[in-house]
C-alpha cells in the first residue's frame, strides 16, 4: 500500500472517482433524513416551496406540540414495555436453552436444536392468522404479552444459536473445576456463564430490542386498543389523521426515530456485530 | 455410563450413605437432569406454541371457509388454494417479489460490494461513512416508508420540488400503477444496501491479506488481484448476501404499507401485504391461511434448496 503512494502522483483519478462516488451515495442517504428533520421545523406553506433547504423561519411549535402531548409519550411507553418484555423473555428462555445445548449431552439434543432452528426458515407472517386465533384463545388478545410472547418465540432460534456458540467457548475446565468444588450446574450458569457472557447477551438483547421496537405486523394484528399501540401503529394512525399536513407528520417521524438513532450511536458496536456477524452464523 | 450414575444418585437420594460416592464421581447426572427438566421446556414450549403449531394449524384451517368465529365447520378441501391461484393479485405479488429479488441482485449487491471495497480500507472518515450507510437499515420500515411517502409526495415532496425546478408538472409516483412498484424498489435499495455492505466489510476484514499481497508481488494489477483473488474469496459472503436478499423479499411488508398499502390496484403488493390485505384485514381465515401455507412452502423449499446447492461448505 505505502509504495503505491510514493510512486504515484498525489493526484489520482481513481481516488477522485471514489470520493465522488462516496459523496453521491452519502448525499442520497442523508438528504431524505435531513429533509425530514428540517421539514418538521417548517410551516406547511414553506415546506411546499422549500422542501430541501434549512427552514427560513424555525417553527418550534410543531415539535413542542408533539413533545407536550400525552399521545407521543404513551406510544413510546407502550413500545418500551413491549420491547423490554420481549427482550427479557428472549434472554431468559434462550440462555437457559442454549446452556443446556452447550453443556449437557443427552439423547436427541441435536434433533431438538435443529427443531428450534426451523424458526429461521420462515417469517412470522406466514402463520399470522392461526397465531391470532391462538393468542385470542389464550385470552391474550389486546395485551402486551399477546405481542411479546410470539415475538420472543420467533427470536428464539437465532438467539439460541448465537448464545450456544458463545457458551461452548467457555473453557470446559472451568465447568469441571466448579463441579468438583460442589457447584451445581444451575449455580454455574448463574454465577459463571451469565457474567462471562455479557457481550453476547448485550448483542442478542440489542437485536431483539431493535426488531421488537420496529415491529409492525404483530402489534397490528394483536392489539385493538389505541391506548396499547406501540409507535409504529401510532404513527400510521397519526399520518391517517393529518393526511397532508406533512410538517406535523415529519416532526412526528423525527421524534419517533430519534430513540432508535440515539440507541444506534450508543450501541453501534453491538448492533453492527449482532446484525451482521449474527446473521452470518445463522 | 449415564444410566449407572443415574441409578447411583437415585440410591443416594434414598439412603444417605451413598451421597459421598456421588460427589467423588464428579459431575452427577442428577444435576444435569435438573437442568434438562428446568431449562429446556420453556424454550420448547414457547417455540412450539407460537411458531410450530400455528403453521400446522394454518394447513388445517386452509381447508375451511371460516371467518375465525366459533369452530371451523365448512370444509371445502383445496378450494382455498384454487381461489388463491385464480387471483390475479396473487401472481402480481409473486411477480413483485421476483422484481425485488432481481433488483437486489442487479443493483443492490454490486453497489454494496463496491462500497465495501472502498470502505474496508482505512482512511479518514471511512468508519463514519460505514455507520452512515448502515443507518437506513436500523430505521424502522414504517418510518422509512413514511419518510419516502413524503419524498415522493406530488405536492410537498422532494421529487415534486425537483420536477418543478424544471418547470414540469410533478407526478404522483405512488398513485400510478406504472410507477408505484419502481418507487418502492428504490426505497428497498436505499434501506438495505448498508446491511449488505456491512456483511462484505466484515468478510473483507477477515480475509487473509497475504494472498492479495502474494498476487500483487507476482505482478497482478490492483484490478486483477480484485477480480481473481478478492472476489473469489468473497463468494461465500456473496451467496449469503443473496440468501438474505431473497428471504428479506419474501417477508417484506412493513415498508410497503406506509408507501402504497400494496396499491394502486394491487400493483405493489408483496406476498405478505397480499396476505394481509386479502386474508387478515377481512378475517378470511381459511383463505389467508392458504396464502400463508403457500408462502411457507416457498420459504422452506427455497431455504433447503439454496443451502443444498450453494452453501454446502458452510
Amino acid at each position: 500500500m505505502s509504495d503505491t503512494k510514493t510512486i504515484r502522483a498525489p493526484f489520482d483519478p481513481s481516488m477522485l472517482f471514489k470520493m465522488v462516488f462516496l459523496a453521491v451515495v452519502a448525499i442520497i442517504v442523508v438528504v431524505p433524513l435531513l429533509a425530514t428533520l428540517f421539514g418538521g421545523f417548517k410551516s406547511l406553506g414553506e415546506l411546499r416551496v422549500n422542501p430541501f433547504g434549512l427552514p427560513r423561519h424555525w417553527e418550534w411549535q410543531n415539535y413542542a406540540d408533539i413533545l407536550f402531548s400525552a399521545r407521543y409519550w404513551q406510544l413510546l411507553r407502550n413500545s418500551l414495555i413491549i420491547s423490554t418484555l420481549t427482550v427479557v423473555l428472549t434472554l431468559i428462555v434462550a440462555s437457559m436453552a442454549a446452556f443446556t445445548f452447550a453443556h449437557i449431552k443427552f439423547y436427541g439434543s441435536s434433533m431438538l436444536l435443529s427443531y428450534l432452528t426451523l424458526g429461521l426458515l420462515f417469517p412470522a407472517a406466514t402463520a399470522v392468522l392461526p397465531l391470532f386465533i391462538k393468542v385470542r384463545d389464550l385470552g391474550l388478545l389486546d395485551t402486551y404479552f399477546g405481542v411479546a410472547l410470539p415475538q420472543a418465540a420467533f427470536s428464539l432460534a437465532m438467539s439460541v444459536l448465537l448464545l450456544r456458540r458463545f457458551f461452548k467457548d467457555i473453557p470446559y475446565e472451568l465447568l469441571e473445576a466448579a463441579l468438583v468444588d460442589g457447584c451445581s450446574y444451575i449455580k454455574f450458569f448463574r454465577y459463571v456463564t451469565l457474567p462471562l457472557s455479557r457481550p453476547i447477551l448485550a448483542t442478542v438483547g440489542t437485536i431483539t430490542f431493535v426488531n421488537s421496537w420496529n415491529a409492525y405486523l404483530l402489534p397490528l394484528v394483536m392489539l385493538n386498543t389505541d391506548a396499547l399501540y406501540p409507535w409504529p401503529l401510532g404513527i400510521m394512525i397519526y399520518q391517517g389523521e393529518y393526511s397532508s399536513e406533512w410538517h406535523l407528520i415529519l416532526a412526528f417521524i423525527t421524534l419517533t426515530i430519534l430513540p432508535t438513532i440515539i440507541l444506534f450511536l450508543l450501541a453501534q458496536k453491538h448492533i453492527v456485530a449482532g446484525l451482521t456477524a449474527g446473521a452470518v452464523k445463522g | 455410563m449415564a444410566r449407572r450414575t443415574a441409578s447411583v444418585s437415585a440410591i443416594g437420594a434414598a439412603g444417605g450413605e451413598m451421597v459421598p460416592q456421588v460427589a467423588v464421581r464428579g459431575p452427577s447426572w442428577d444435576g444435569r437432569l435438573t437442568v434438562l427438566i428446568l431449562f429446556l421446556p420453556p424454550a420448547l414450549l414457547l417455540f412450539t406454541l407460537f411458531v410450530v403449531l400455528p403453521i400446522g394449524e394454518a394447513a388445517w384451517y386452509s381447508a375451511f371457509n371460516w371467518n375465525g368465529f366459533g369452530r371451523p365447520t365448512n370444509w371445502i378441501g383445496l378450494d382455498n388454494y384454487r381461489f388463491v391461484l385464480e387471483t390475479r393479485a396473487f401472481w402480481l405479488a409473486l411477480r413483485n417479489n421476483g422484481l425485488i429479488i432481481a433488483v437486489s441482485l442487479a443493483i443492490q449487491l454490486p453497489l454494496a460490494l463496491a462500497l465495501a471495497l472502498m470502505l474496508a480500507e482505512r482512511f479518514r472518515g471511512a468508519v463514519a461513512l460505514r455507520m452512515l450507510f448502515f443507518m437506513p437499515y436500523i430505521l424502522a420500515e414504517i418510518a422509512t416508508g413514511l419518510i419516502f411517502s413524503f419524498v415522493y409526495d406530488g405536492d410537498y415532496g422532494l421529487v415534486a420540488s425537483i420536477w418543478r425546478t424544471f418547470g414540469a408538472e410533478p407526478p404522483h409516483l405512488l398513485a400510478s400503477t406504472n410507477t408505484a412498484m419502481p418507487a418502492v424498489l428504490i426505497v428497498i435499495v436505499w434501506k438495505y444496501f448498508g446491511f449488505h455492505m456491512m456483511l462484505f466489510i466484515a468478510a473483507l476484514q477477515s480475509l487473509d491479506k497475504s494472498l492479495i499481497e502474494a498476487a500483487r508481488i507476482d505482478g497482478a494489477t490492483r484490478s486483477q488481484a480484485l477480480r481473481h483473488v478478492v472476489i473469489p474469496l468473497l463468494y461465500p459472503t456473496i451467496r449469503l448476501s443473496v440468501f438474505f436478499a431473497i428471504v428479506g423479499s419474501l417477508q417484506l411488508f412493513d415498508l410497503v404499507m406506509p408507501l402504497t398499502r400494496g396499491g394502486p390496484a394491487d400493483a405493489s403488493n408483496t406476498m405478505v401485504s397480499f396476505l394481509y390485505n386479502n386474508g387478515i384485514s377481512r378475517m378470511r381465515v381459511g383463505y389467508g391461511s392458504a396464502i400463508g401455507v403457500i408462502l411457507f412452502a416457498i420459504c422452506v423449499t427455497f431455504a433447503f434448496t439454496y443451502k443444498r446447492w450453494f452453501m454446502r461448505d458452510e
